[in-house]
């Protein structure tokens, strides 16, 4: 017998007859409900995350590229690395940068490895969505903009359209029906990296982004 | 830089069995600056995460709901684990069962000599703890080299973690600093927390960028759609489940869940139960290598299941209930045994009340039987707990198992280990003694009278305490008298 069948065999003898009720998640979920605007639910995620040291700018549709160019000249970035097939990266492309260089990922992560650690400033992408609960971000890495790019790059601008802000994780990931086919990986991110390893101290930067700056698409125009 | 690995090679940091529990007990107690800070570190951690609960009935439903989705997925255990295989094996994740420890690790350096592996870089594992990995695979000439913050301290101190969740809390920011001063080439002494940590990121940066493969640990495993959940603020454990073209998981075979939804309850009490956040700054699920567009990731997936005495507690309905526990460390922040003799004295892998009752499962109760027995049982940890283990119920019903007549359940192994023939006759005694009033009557009746002939060396109880003597009367008399 295989470690497995010896292991399986000794849990199926044991196992109780009968599984236990399926726990309903609706009964602890349903009754704390809010019903929450969508400028309430945006601005319960700013507050959420805000509170784990990211920064969050609000935009439009048609003016966040300049928000981030104007971003990148203040952080004086010099190369930014974005997803080339994203519908966001043509309105990237169409924008005046300034002393930042555009630099669209291009091949398989070996050809790029050595530049993402050593001499790419910054990563672009975009998120799925987020959670207002926990100033969550809800990313979804693909082969248009792999995971690495908000990982290893030493700051991460994230855009992330109001109206995909959602109440709770349990929210996100039902309604979405997640379980229905996940990609190979996806995160839920909630600030730059820190740790807090040395005496209780908290500390950013740790070994992912140091900073993270959200950028809003909010159509509605409202201020949050 | 010389790693820890080279330097730590052949030099295992084992445990000393629990037998010497008491002597290090013992030292802990008299440690001052110990207690101190582990004072101070549980003092914070309770105010966090109390403060992450302000609505007591919000968290009396979330921890009904993560006991039964807990219960739930260890009441279809084998079941789960098939499905998860399954759908792992489906999304290209290659997956292997280990028994013991040894298993584990034979399967794990199978995969590093496959791929001709020098380096592997750790993300945070106490799984890899329990089955000393990075031993292993020192011992082999492979080298494993920690990279979160704590564990990476811990290692370079050629220590065990003292905490399942922050590794390094025993170590002062100026031991710290003096640390990395003495192992890391070109730094100078600093215990400016920030640039400690700046100087952990730049050393294991180059690390993430070389090593060979990653190796991390399991939060949580859903079998429905074959996902591998981690849970971290460092960004180290992406790291290593990223950057490497091999990436490895180990986790026991407790920790899969049936539903992807029933990780949302579990990860929200979990954060906030651990260290007292309402969210971590990263919840990684990953369901597979990289295949199809994917341009990043590894090429290869693995997952390690670990049994190492699981299995004999998922066979007693009771002990079951360990099989619940989600690693957050609350029962430990919460203890007042704990938080005095710090987390080294166990001498096992796992500390705190959640330690004394897993313990026994991996080691046998000849190695662990005092470890139950380390408690006050004042409940706190049973309280605080996520899932709702009842801890002090199963302390003393471990303490029964270590002390109850050897061969009186060959289902647990050492069972009997405490067993004392002189103790448990006179045990047998006294409860004949208690059960029939006549002989209860009589039994008094001499006591008092013959008072004077009470031993005055009474084994443990004089060891600090003055002797115990019978009263020159007996309570039923005194009442007899005000009559
Ligand atoms: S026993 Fe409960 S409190 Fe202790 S680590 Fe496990 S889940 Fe947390």
């Amino acid at each position: 017998m295989s470690a497995r069948e010896r292991i399986l065999a000794k849990l199926r003898k044991a196992q109780p007859e009968l599984p236990q009720h399926l726990p309903s998640l609706d009964a602890h979920y349903a009754p704390r409900v809010r019903g929450e605007s969508r400028q309430e639910r945006l601005a319960r995620f700013r507050t959420g995350i805000e509170g784990f040291h990211a920064d969050v700018h609000i935009s439009t549709a048609g003016n966040w590229p300049q928000v981030l160019a104007t971003l990148c000249a203040e952080k004086n970035i010099q190369t930014l690395m974005y997803g080339a097939a994203t519908p966001a990266a043509a309105q990237l492309e169409a924008t005046a940068f300034g002393g930042t260089t555009l630099r669209p990922w291009a091949g398989q992560f070996e050809d790029l490895k050595a530049d993402l650690f050593h001499r790419v400033d910054a990563g672009f992408t975009l998120a799925r969505g987020a959670i207002a609960e926990t100033g969550s971000l809800i990313l979804w890495p693909s082969g248009d903009e792999p995971r690495t790019l908000s990982l290893i790059p030493p700051i991460h601008f994230v855009l992330l359209d109001a109206a995909t802000v959602h109440p709770t994780f349990y929210d996100a990931l039902v309604n979405e029906n997640w379980a229905a086919g996940l990609p190979t990986n996806a995160l839920l991110i909630s600030g730059p990296s820190k740790t807090a390893d040395i005496q209780q101290t908290l500390a950013y930067g740790a070994h992912g982004p140091k900073e993270l700056i959200v950028i809003v698409i909010n159509v509605e125009g409202g201020t949050v | 830089m010389s790693s820890p690995a080279q330097q730590s090679a052949g030099k295992p940091v084992a445990f000393v069995s629990a037998q010497a529990l008491r002597a290090r007990m013992h030292d802990a107690v008299n440690d001052p600056h110990l207690r101190q800070s582990f004072r101070g570190a549980m003092d914070f951690l309770m105010a966090k995460r109390a403060a992450q609960f302000p609505d007591q009935g919000e968290l009396d439903s979330l921890r009904s709901l993560s006991e039964s989705i807990r219960q739930y997925s260890l009441s279809k255990l084998p079941d789960l684990l098939e499905q998860l295989e399954a759908n792992l094996t489906r999304n290209g994740v290659q997956v292997h069962w280990a028994e013991t420890p040894e298993e584990a690790n034979a399967i794990m350096l199978g995969i590093a000599q496959r791929h001709a592996a020098r380096l592997i870089v750790k993300g945070k594992s106490m799984v890899s703890e329990e089955i000393e990995f990075n031993h292993a695979m020192e011992a082999a000439g492979v080298g494993a080299l920690e990279s979160d913050m704590g564990e990476y301290i811990v290692q370079l101190a050629g220590e065990k973690p003292s905490h399942i969740i922050m590794p390094a809390i025993h170590q002062t920011k100026q031991q710290i600093a003096k640390l990395f001063a003495e192992h890391i080439p070109g730094v100078d002494y600093t215990d400016n927390v920030d640039a400690l940590i700046q100087i952990g990121r730049r050393v294991l940066r180059e690390k993430f960028e070389v090593a060979d493969i990653g190796l991390s640990g399991v939060n949580f495993a859903v079998a429905e759609t074959g996902t591998l959940c981690l849970v971290e603020n460092e960004g180290n454990g992406r790291m290593c489940t990223t950057v490497p073209k091999v990436h490895i998981a180990i986790t026991g075979i407790e920790k899969v869940v049936e539903k992807l939804e029933h990780v949302a309850p579990l990860f929200s009490i979990l954060t906030r139960s651990a260290t007292g956040q309402a969210v971590s700054t990263y919840f990684n699920m990953i369901s597979g290598p990289r295949r199809g567009e994917d341009k990043d990731g590894p090429e290869e997936v693995h997952l390690v299941l670990l049994d190492n005495g699981r299995s004999q507690a998922y066979a007693d309905e009771q002990l079951r209930k360990t099989l619940q526990c989600i690693r957050c460390g609350a029962c430990m922040n919460h203890c007042p045994v704990y938080t005095r003799i710090g987390g080294h004295a166990y001498g096992t892998t796992y500390p705190g009340p959640i330690g004394k009752i897993i313990s026994p499962h991996m080691m046998g109760l000849e190695q662990t039987h005092l470890l139950p027995t380390a408690s006050s049982l004042c409940g706190a940890c049973g309280e605080v707990c996520p899932v709702k283990i009842p801890i002090p119920e199963l302390l003393i019903r471990l303490r029964g198992e270590a002390n109850s007549a050897p061969h009186a359940n060959p289902a647990m192994v050492g069972q009997g280990a405490a067993y004392d023939p002189k103790i448990s006759l006179l045990w047998k005694l006294w409860a004949r003694l208690y059960a029939r009033p006549a002989t209860y009557r009589a039994f008094t009746w001499l006591a008092t009278r013959f008072r004077a002939l009470t031993p005055t060396q009474q084994s443990g109880w004089t060891a600090a305490r003055t002797p115990l003597k019978p009263a020159s009367r007996r309570l039923r008399d005194m009442v007899k008298d005000r009559r």
